[in-house]
């Protein structure tokens, strides 16, 4: 069924998009789908009105642990416009992983957090199925659960899984311990990072429509391929009698991967009622029932010698996790490899408890693994009098530190040094505490950043039609990344037609499968997936011109060769259709793929109150072949942000009592708002990785959230003097140790 | 206005982006889901309906609210301003277009709160509102970044397009002679 594969065995010596003669890869371009965007016409899921459509909110769990034991509908049901109160088994107590397709955990009676799912109310509006569900009442038998991770540190085990070999659990090489003993100089320190939540803009939503047989979900979802397959198992059926349509996708990062309890409760209302059904999650139950970034608390233990060689990397992460789910958060995946050095130990830890589930969240593990890794990394330097910059290239490693392959490409040395440049490192102040400017002390901080370059099958069709325009199908989606601008234009360089005569469908099953927006790996998978259809196209157009592909240009929307130059659409006949797919292979064994930056920031501390504020940011990139300087930028800002607001304001809240979400809206959970955040300037080097794909490009969207919470932590640090390891670092952590207000230098 | 009880249907005129429209609305209909649901004028997105992101910012009557905290039967007599009544896809606003070319998006979510904001924003900034960011509003002054920053922090953005949005605004100020 496809016409032509990329298999990743080896590396790729050329790329077909450098033979572009007016490439708008690499360039700056304005998203396709933007104009739809800024006039409020893009449709999002909730944004669908079939004829005959009912509302469905979700009833929950109003204990953190236990077992229901009666639902009173009576009074909801007999208020004006309830179509039913659905209390299916096969609803989902769980959201799915993000990948396979096993159902996640069902039922409606057993209790394991606050929040969970327990039933659906349908009704003919919106207003009349709150109002029901409100009404409802439910009873409950109360079991002791395990609320507060701190509490049960004692309980912590390995995890079940490695995660498809993606998150190593435990690994180990020298002695640890007696290598720290003999170091010249030491850091051995916790961090703790709260739990997290995605907070992504578009609440979760789906429409459920049956026709005969076949159910159609308008859904907000990364992946809609995994959810299908996982609703399919759910509701005990083929995933080809499952469609699922996420066109438009109002940010996911990581917390619209597997299926959502409100795509199940949809499914099952609209088949229970013979019409179709809206469930919209609210805010709160956004907060409440999808999932969360797991809380950790990590162990690191550095050591270095004299000469400031790292010889003792030692990561200690405990997390928690509802009992029976695989996932954990990996927080020692980047100190595998960011730095060279002897002795290492990386190893992870679950402590079970009942609370909302944690699941992928921007940069599983290397988000607040960086974030503890990196702050250590400073404390070290500052031991050894050395400056963190100098620290960091006294141990970059020439292959990876603990497999000994090589890096497919690594440019942290030149990310850090470029960084330092643009942001005047070398004049910073290095006295912790020493540097005042009116009311405010000012600090200087610096990170890396490392993220694992991933890569998953792809597949996407790309038609050229008889008028010679472009279709590019794909069942990938853009949450925001960019995708419909980036696969226009790998399409539009390859087949040599302008931008404006591709256009590009995205987020239907019934579209070739992609490995889905996750991991950084989106823009790669399914770019080199259109890569791999346009390298046909090209081969079929050569056939017709009756040439050889290699002496072939494509551009203008012309074919041209010595003595040949015809429109492209006078060689595709009646149309030509390929599809094109993509296989991870030996170079994703064979090589470590990262990609890598540097983040540098000034940070204000206010002198009498301990208010703290971001006021400068650098942060230079390497993650090969950048696709779309405009979209890739703006990933990299998004990266940021979240780092930022990591390690200053984001803190999810449990009541030690319930687990419940204590501050479950946006006006408690404190994303970064407009006034929080300065420019942020962002620079990629340039690149080629001639190994990761035929597109010769790495991730960027995960980038910059690793590492960025450390400079601010860094930074935290040189403006007051006052290491905070318990993250957020608010105000209230620094005030007691600012020094005296009369004491610090002014700036000259 | 006379006491309507909750799920009582009551028949409203709604003006929105010039257009009038004969409703028959639950009295616990928001102006947002009026909007959304009665209208389709989906432009208008729901991020939190409780006034705490900005995703549903619309004008009314020329002034920005939080239309999720507004109920539909409070706007009889007033003229509402979408997304939708700005620009279209073909013919853009030139806020709209100037999001467009800095990338002030990116999922593209709180974008039409974003802009609705941004045109209300100007305008109490040219009426000589204050702000928190206190470098003093009105017409003889041009309007600057921590200007923008603060009176559009009711705006949220979790993909974090925030400097692209300041640089949106700042372009379009200019353009359109805020500063006048």
């Amino acid at each position: 069924m496809t016409d032509a594969t990329v298999k990743m065995d080896a590396p790729f010596p050329a790329s077909l998009l450098d033979s572009a003669p007016a490439p708008t890869v690499g360039t700056a371009q304005p998203r396709i789908d933007g104009p739809r965007k800024v006039s409020g016409t893009a449709r999002y899921a909730a944004e669908h009105f079939p004829e005959g459509l009912a509302h469905g909110v979700l009833l929950r769990a109003p204990i953190g642990c236990g077992r229901i034991t009666g639902v009173d509908a009576e009074a909801a049901l007999a208020m004006p416009g309830v179509l039913a109160l659905i209390r299916d088994e096969r609803l989902i107590r769980n959201g799915g992983d993000f990948a396979g397709a096993a159902a996640p955990v069902q039922g409606v009676d057993e209790v394991a957090y606050f929040g969970q799912p327990i039933g659906v109310v349908v009704a003919d509006s919106p207003e009349r199925a709150r109002a029901a569900a409100l009404s409802v009442k439910v009873t409950y038998e109360a079991a002791p659960g395990v609320f507060d991770m701190e509490a049960a540190r004692g309980t912590a085990l390995p995890p079940t899984d490695d995660i498809y070999g993606l998150f190593l659990i435990h690994t180990e090489q020298g002695d640890v311990d007696r290598t720290a003993h003999e170091a010249a100089a030491l850091v051995d320190a916790v961090w703790r990072t709260p739990s997290q939540s995605h907070a992504a803009m578009e609440p979760h939503a789906s429409v459920a429509v049956w026709q005969d047989g076949r159910l159609t979900l308008h859904a907000s979802y990364q992946s809609p391929v995994v959810t299908r397959d996982q609703l399919a198992t759910v509701m005990g059926l083929q995933p080809s009698e499952v469609r699922i349509l996420s066109p438009f996708v109002g940010g996911g990062f990581g917390g619209k991967l597997g299926v959502m309890p409100e795509a199940v409760a949809a499914a099952i209302a609209a088949r229970h009622l013979g019409r179709p059904v809206k469930v919209v999650m609210t805010r709160q139950q956004v907060f409440e029932t999808t999932g969360r970034r797991p809380m950790t608390h990590q162990r690191v233990r550095l050591a270095a010698d004299a000469a400031g060689r790292l010889t003792v990397l030692q990561h200690e992460t405990i997390t928690d996790q509802l009992a029976g789910e695989v996932f954990f958060e990996p927080a020692g995946l980047a100190t595998h490899l960011l730095y060279a050095g002897e002795n290492r130990l990386v190893d992870h830890k679950v402590v079970r408890t009942n609370k909302l589930l944690g699941v992928s969240m921007r940069a599983p593990g290397e988000a607040i693994g960086q974030l503890a890794l990196e702050c250590a990394m400073d404390e070290l330097a500052e031991a050894l009098d050395l400056d963190p910059i100098e620290l960091r290239l006294r141990n970059e490693p020439e292959r990876h530190p603990e497999l000994g392959i090589p890096f497919s490409s690594r440019a942290l040395v030149d990310c850090l040094r470029h960084g330092a440049d643009r942001f005047g490192w070398a004049s910073r102040n290095r006295v912790p505490g020493g540097l005042r400017d009116g009311e405010w002390l000012v600090g200087h901080g610096m990170a890396a950043a490392a993220r694992g370059n991933l890569f998953g099958p792809s597949r996407a069709r790309v038609r050229i039609d008889a008028g010679g325009r472009v279709m590019v199908e794909t069942e990938m989606t853009d949450i925001g990344t960019g995708t419909y601008t980036v696969l226009a234009q790998i399409a539009a360089d390859l087949l040599g037609v302008p931008l404006a005569r591709v256009e590009v469908r995205l987020g239907d099953t019934d579209d070739p499968a992609s490995a889905g927006s996750g991991g950084s790996w989106g823009a790669a998978t399914s770019g080199s997936a259109v890569y791999a259809a346009c390298a046909e196209l090209r081969a079929r157009l050569a056939a017709a011109a009756g040439l050889p592909a290699d002496t072939l240009t494509f551009a203008d929307g012309m074919v041209t060769a010595s003595g040949f130059r015809r429109p492209i659409a006078e060689l595709v006949g009646d149309g030509l259709s390929v599809e094109g797919s993509v296989q991870p292979g030996e170079s994703n064994s064979r090589f470590n793929q990262t990609s890598y930056g540097a983040h540098f920031c000034e940070v204000r501390v206010h002198a009498v109150t301990g208010e703290l504020r971001v006021a400068r940011w650098n942060s230079v990139f390497a993650a090969g072949r950048i696709l779309n300087r405009q979209t890739a930028t703006s990933q990299a800002i998004g990266g940021v942000v979240f780092g930022i607001g990591g390690a200053l304001t984001e803190e999810l809240v449990h009541d030690p009592r319930s687990g419940k979400v204590v501050n479950r809206d946006l006006g408690e959970y404190h994303v970064p708002v407009h006034a929080d955040i300065p420019p942020i300037d962002v620079h990629f080097l340039e690149e080629r990785d001639p190994v990761a794909n035929p597109l010769l490009a790495k991730g960027v969207g995960e980038l910059g959230v690793c590492g960025s919470g450390a400079a601010v932590a860094n930074a935290v640090y040189n403006a007051t003097g006052v290491r905070v390891r318990d993250f957020p670092i608010t105000l209230d952590k620094v005030l007691a140790g600012l020094p005296p207000v009369s004491a610090a230098r002014r700036r000259a | 206005m006379p006491w309507i009880e909750a799920d009582e249907s009551v028949p409203l005129t709604l003006s929105v982006n010039g257009v009038s429209h004969h409703l028959d609305v639950d009295a616990r209909v928001t102006l947002l889901d009026a909007l959304r649901e009665h209208l389709q004028l989906t432009g208008t997105k729901k991020g939190c309906d409780h006034g705490q992101c900005g995703a549903c910012t619309v004008l009314v009557n020329g002034r920005r609210i939080n239309s999720c905290l507004s109920l539909a039967v409070m706007h009889r007599a007033d003229e509402i301003t979408t997304i939708e009544g700005l620009g279209t896809p073909d013919a853009l606003h030139p806020l709209q277009a100037a999001f467009v070319e800095t990338d002030g998006f990116q999922c593209g979510y709180c974008t039409s709160g974003q802009i609705c904001s941004a045109i209300g924003m100007l305008d109490e900034w040219r009426a000589g509102w204050p702000s928190h960011a206190g470098a003093g509003a009105g017409p003889a002054r041009t309007i600057d970044a921590a200007e923008i920053r603060e009176r559009m922090s009711g705006n949220l953005c979790r993909c974090a397009a925030y400097p692209r949005i300041v640089e949106a605004i700042t372009r379009y100020a200019a353009g359109e002679g805020a500063e006048a």
